[in-house]
């Protein structure tokens, strides 16, 4: 028997078919103030809403809760020193971040890494997707009230964490990138680990995704809610998943591929109507592409250096030859005292980031600090959309806008 | 293809010049041009998605003082960007550009932000208040005049303020804990621990007498 669904629900449809109203049951519009501190807003976004009853009118987002101004840090600080400000961007994907500013900074001093650093940069960003989709789809999902998937969604993540912090050091703000390279070659028996873990994910993805993937609850709140067109996507800039979503097969790592993305072989899924749902699916598929892409690093894993040996202006010497060596330990107290040599020009790199592109613009006058440093970041320009997303949805239907938007504010509000 | 580029742009719109360029094709433009030559892009060169735009500030007194930068990507050619400089107009208080929110919507948030960081005001722009610093907040924080330790300022509840008489001053820059300006405080001092006497025997709390052994 076919049932047909119209969407938005039947409150919804009830007060659109609603006739003009009594003056006595006229009611007021509303204002509300969702955020700072709000569950669903996802750290400390605000938004000012105006509601005419549960529709709402006008939506003003409300930033700069999380504002640390880092570019004007960066202007102060020699290159190096900014490494550990970009975990703090998207904190979800830090191993992300570091390597598109590592790649910024290369491109700007002409510095080719090898194979090897280029393998490892691309499999931490890949595993840094998967964990910072899992904590995306599980708080979407408890978003929209279904509470099993950030479990299971949770202990995958932790299972990522254990491997990162045994490769890094840390679990959650990593700093693993230096420019020029990594800041030490994996442990020895940990890409048989990272394997492992391939192995045993998929099926408990695939788990994660039945939850959700043809559960009516989870599509009545999605499907055909917080359409976002192909037009509007593009003209505010939106990226990643989101402008996937509403059908733009943008993904830098295939349109403009660097450290190496060009040899991987992997699909880029798009959505068709760009509701929640698609965001959702798309999401979804990136993980099983990012587990393909990390599977087939591994099978390729390049020997060699994992930093740029002929770097010697910009990356530090291994500690050992800091230690025995004048020549190195000359070189290293230039690099701390004086930051990395960086010639003058313009830079503007952008990287596939789990949220979106993100990018940064550097300008160099010379020597070790950065004259002015730009970051494009990719949740602020997803945000930017909500004014026109969020009119005329009701309020509900903002928790799963939001929800499926998937944005941090670290990232958002620099 | 950016040498290509750079000379087509620059049959049509003859003000440009090529702009230094170490990885995407960039072109100086004159302020006047600046719509027409991004609408072009957009709508000739298949450049759909405004990715950035920002202002670089070339520190008091140079001239120009400011310039404004756009990126834009294309989603068609595969990756292909290009890069648009132009000198702002205006003094260095008040420098002016044009806004390119009819062109990219998406351009309302990032000239919004240009506003409130650098101090750059486009002209034609919807809604043209702060964005990430609080409406009422009297500096542009990314201009190199700007120092990095901050400016003393009230905080923006005013209407708090005025009910209350109280003045309400932004968290702790100098003299807060972990913050020591040269030769005022040291770190040792300023450290929150150190200023908060209960825990030590150092200065016992008022009312509280040390215990003594008292002999019979």
């Amino acid at each position: 028997m076919a049932t047909d669904y119209n969407f938005p629900d039947s409150a919804a449809r009830a007060a659109a078919a609603a006739p003009e109203a009594p003056a006595e049951f006229q009611t007021e519009k509303m204002s509300l103030a969702m955020g700072p501190s709000h569950p669903s807003t996802h750290g400390v976004l605000r938004l000012q809403l105006e509601l005419d009853g549960e529709t709402v009118t006008s939506a003003d987002p409300v930033l700069g809760y999380l504002h640390r101004g880092d570019e004007k840090i960066a202007e102060n600080m020699t290159y190096n020193q900014f490494v550990p400000y970009t975990d703090r961007l998207d904190y979800l994907a830090p191993l992300a971040n570091n390597m598109a500013y590592a790649i910024a900074v290369e491109r700007l001093a002409k510095l080719e890494v090898p194979a090897r650093c280029q393998a490892i940069r691309v499999l931490t960003a890949e595993m840094a997707r998967i964990s910072a989709h899992l904590m995306g789809l599980g708080a979407f999902g408890l978003d929209v009230g279904a509470w099993t998937v950030l479990l299971y969604s949770l202990e995958e993540r932790e299972k990522l964490y254990k491997l990162f912090e045994e490769l890094t050091g840390a679990r959650f703000t990593t700093s693993y990138t230096r420019i020029g390279g990594v800041t030490r070659d994996v442990p020895e028996g940990w890409l048989g680990r990272v394997g492992a873990f391939c192995d045993q994910f998929l099926p408990i993805l695939e788990e994660i995704l039945k939850l959700l993937t043809r559960n009516k609850i989870f599509m009545d709140r999605t499907v055909g809610v917080g359409v976002i067109s192909r037009a509007d996507a593009l003209a505010y800039g939106l990226t990643g998943p989101n402008l996937r979503g509403s059908g733009v097969a943008l993904d830098l790592r295939k349109d403009k591929p660097y450290s190496g993305y060009e040899q991987y072989e992997f699909d880029v899924p798009v959505g068709t109507t760009g509701d929640c749902y698609d965001r959702y699916l798309v999401r979804g598929e990136e993980m099983r592409q990012s587990v393909r892409i990390i599977r087939q690093v591994l099978a390729r894993f390049p020997d060699g250096p994992w930093y740029a040996p002929d770097a010697r202006r910009i990356f530090a010497p291994p500690k050992d030859k800091i230690l025995t060596s004048m020549e190195e330990l000359i070189q290293n107290f230039m690099l701390v005292t004086e930051g990395p040599q960086i010639p003058p020009g313009e830079v503007y790199f952008e990287a596939e980031n789990p949220k979106g592109v993100l990018g940064f613009f550097i300008v160099s006058r010379g020597g070790g600090v950065p004259y002015r440093l730009k970051i494009r970041s990719p949740s602020f320009c997803n945000l930017s959309i909500l004014p026109k997303a969020c009119q005329g949805i009701l309020i509900s239907d903002v928790v799963a806008l939001l929800g499926s938007m998937d944005f941090v504010m670290g990232e958002c509000d620099r | 293809m950016s040498a290509d580029l750079v000379s087509t742009l620059q049959a049509r719109f003859p003000r440009l010049a090529p702009r230094p360029s170490g990885d995407h094709p960039a072109v100086n433009a004159p302020l006047e041009d600046v719509v027409p030559l991004l609408r072009c892009l957009r709508d000739e060169h298949g450049f759909d998605l405004l990715t950035d735009l920002t202002a670089i500030d070339w520190s008091p007194g140079a001239s120009p003082r400011y310039t404004v930068v756009y990126h834009l990507l294309s989603t068609s050619r595969a990756g292909a960007y290009v890069r648009v400089a132009a000198p702002c107009a205006g003094t260095e208080e008040a420098p002016v550009a044009p806004s390119v929110t009819s062109l990219w919507a998406g351009a309302d948030w990032h000239e919004r932000e240009c506003f409130d960081l650098m101090g750059v005001r486009f002209e034609g722009h919807p809604d043209l208040r702060r964005i990430l610093m609080w409406d009422g907040y009297p500096y542009h924080p990314l201009r190199k005049d700007f120092p990095l330790a901050g400016i003393e300022t009230e905080l923006p509840a005013e209407d708090v303020a005025a009910e209350t008489g109280t003045r309400v001053v932004a968290a702790p820059m100098a003299g807060g804990p972990f913050v020591a300006s040269p030769g005022e405080i040291n770190l040792t001092e300023a450290e929150p621990r150190a200023k908060d006497e209960s825990w030590s025997d150092r200065a016992p709390q008022p009312g509280h007498t040390p215990l003594r052994l008292v002999k019979e």
